[in-house]
């Protein structure tokens, strides 16, 4: 058996060899990308679906909560930010600020009513909610644009006090995204080894016992969603720079049904790096695919079909066969 | 004096009547056993007393706190630790871990977002210590799956224990053990009574008799006898009931 808990087993030291890997891959992508026949943009996309993906599995694969409806948190996201620099002003921090703060809120209130709920009630409410949030986007024309959505969304600039960094070229919003991605993966694998990341993982493998140790479940189910919610709205504010937009789509049930299959394709189930095999391979796919034939979801669709079934624990399952990793902290 | 009393609890599910008019209580420092065929109502009557299950009628108190219907959490928290006749361990996850979750200690730092999680030696200790108690101290780093069945049981009582519990209750926790294992066990909660309150369920008689001071035996639902194990030995009801299936 392969599990999550294998990787964390060794203490959580920040300093291991796949997070040296993805860390250096993130410093360099601007150096390969094109010389492989990619571009700047498609990093910039790749980075934010990485934040999205991984804060989602934290509640996805760690807690083994199962929402079908985590768009709504990053359409949420990408409001709050086109909101705060149409309506409060063009600021970089205060909108990124905004949209996290959002999105942790609608998190918040989304998970009281889900904590207490298990299983296929779970995963229907956070459908539910999901599509309250994409109904609301679409009908409350005059704060959200309706269909349209916002347009024309600026890129603020990055005051860096003895400088100015213009964030509407893309290497320089490339190198932007991928620092506040240095960032955030390396707390959320501190906090996946940490003592409330065990308890986490604890309850997804055994609810009751759990309990009968003394744990507010409901309470540690409350805090993943919200803090994976924070997360997604973190990279629908980045969502929203990236398009210059924001736009009901973004939390389309659709959109939630692609996280779910990047984090299963990868092998969120069996890894922390799962998530991010998975988008990488989603928007590999896209380009590469979506080059010779526009079936390329088609394609896509069914690798994750025989993925499901062959090799439930997806990408980063078969790099776990290969590695013997054994041994105390 | 009784630490931990359970006053006419009644219980069903749908039609079924699982418990009727239960009264038990469980003196301070005592070993108390409880035994009973086969779906007589043990276990569930471990599950209301844990706040499994609430009773339907009835009141439960501990050290003179009514604790009837809260939830097993909080009755957890108050130093009330039990161990399960089907296995509920963390299975993907080290031994060790297994315990160390427990600890009341470790729940201390359950907000911890960045500490790590064995980097408290005092913590690792502590679950070493009770590791060692049940004889599992060397298998501490392993996969809690990989244990065999023996030594799943010994982690069980195990996680039990390392809640510091002011009252532990065992549900048949020889089930499915060899004859080796069960004297080990044996020998164990011999040392174990020196230190907890113990209420445990118990089909193996013998076992039963050679450990607890006193012996409540559940039929139907109901408590039939009650009594020291020799008071027991002459009960001509316990040696149709209880004593029969087992024999
Ligand atoms: N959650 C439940 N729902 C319905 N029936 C139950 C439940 N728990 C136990 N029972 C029934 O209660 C009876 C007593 O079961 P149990 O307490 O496990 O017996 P024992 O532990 O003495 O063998 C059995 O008939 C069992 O089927
Ligand atoms: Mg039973």
């Amino acid at each position: 058996m392969i599990t999550l808990s294998d990787l964390s087993a060794k203490g959580g030291s920040p300093v291991t060899w796949p997070m040296g890997l993805f860390l250096l891959g993130l410093a360099t992508a601007p150096f390969w990308l094109a010389p492989i026949g990619l571009y700047q943009y498609l990093g910039i996309e790749i980075a934010i679906w990485i934040l999205f993906a991984m804060g989602f599995n934290l509640l996805f694969g760690y807690m083994g909560l199962h929402s079908f409806g985590h768009g709504a948190y990053l359409g949420v996201g990408a409001y709050a930010f086109g909101l705060f620099q149409l309506h409060v002003g063009t600021s970089l921090w205060g909108g990124l600020l905004a949209a996290v703060l959002a999105a942790t809120v609608a998190g918040a209130v989304v998970g009281l009513f889900l904590s207490h709920r298990r299983g296929i009630y779970f995963a229907l409410l956070t459908i539910g909610f999901g599509q309250v949030f994409w109904f609301s986007a679409i009908k409350l024309h005059s704060v959200t644009g309706g269909e349209d959505g916002l347009l024309g969304i600026p890129r603020p600039p990055l005051e860096l006090g003895f400088a100015s960094v213009d964030l509407n070229d893309n290497a320089a919003f490339y190198w932007f995204v991928a620092a506040l991605v240095a960032l955030v993966v390396p707390l959320l694998w501190r906090l996946v080894n940490a003592p409330f990341g065990r308890v986490l993982q604890a309850i997804r493998q055994n609810e009751l016992r759990a309990r009968f140790i003394g744990y507010e479940v409901w309470r540690f189910k409350w805090a993943t969603f919200t803090i994976s919610a924070a997360t997604a709205g973190l990279a629908g504010g980045l969502f929203a720079m990236a398009q210059e937009s924001a736009y009901p789509d973004v939390m389309s049930l659709h959109q939630s049904g692609l996280i779910v299959m990047m984090v299963l394709v990868g092998g969120g189930l069996v890894s922390f790096w799962g998530p991010v095999l998975g988008v990488i391979l989603y928007f590999i796919a896209r380009d590469v695919l979506g080059g010779l034939t526009e079936t390329w979801l088609l394609w896509y669709g069914l690798m994750f079909v025989v993925m499901v079934m062959v090799r439930p624990e997806g990408l980063a399952g078969l790099f776990h066969v290969l590695r013997p990793g054994k041994g105390r902290a | 004096m009784t630490l931990f009393a359970a006053e006419a609890i009644h219980k069903r599910f749908g039609a079924r009547v699982v418990l009727e008019n239960i009264s038990l209580g469980f003196e301070r420092d005592r070993v108390h056993g409880i035994m009973g065929p086969n779906g007589a109502g043990k276990t569930t009557c471990f599950n209301v007393l844990t706040g499994r299950h609430a009773p339907d009628r009835g009141r439960i108190t501990f050290d003179g706190r009514d604790i009837t219907g809260l939830a097993p959490q909080r009755i957890a928290r108050l130093g009330i630790a039990r161990s399960f006749q089907i296995m509920n361990l963390f299975d993907d996850t080290l031994v060790i871990e297994n315990v160390l979750l427990a600890l009341p200690a470790f729940r201390g730092r359950r907000t911890s977002v960045l500490g790590k999680v064995f980097e408290d030696a005092g913590l690792t200790d502590a679950a070493l210590a009770v590791l060692d108690l049940v004889g599992l101290a060397d298998r501490a780093w392993e996969k809690a799956a990989a244990l065999p069945y023996g030594d799943r049981r010994a982690l069980e009582i195990a996680v039990a224990l390392a809640a510091e519990p002011r009252i532990l209750f065992l549900d048949e926790p020889t089930s499915g053990l060899g004859a080796e294992a069960t004297q080990g066990l044996a020998r164990l909660l011999d040392r174990l009574r020196q230190r907890y309150t113990i209420v445990i369920i118990e089909h193996d008689m013998r076992f039963l008799f050679g450990l607890a001071d006193r012996i409540s035996v559940i039929h139907w639902g109901q408590v039939i006898a009650e009594g020291t194990p020799a008071e027991l030995m002459a009960d001509k009801w316990v040696k149709r009931s209880a004593l029969g299936e087992v024999a």
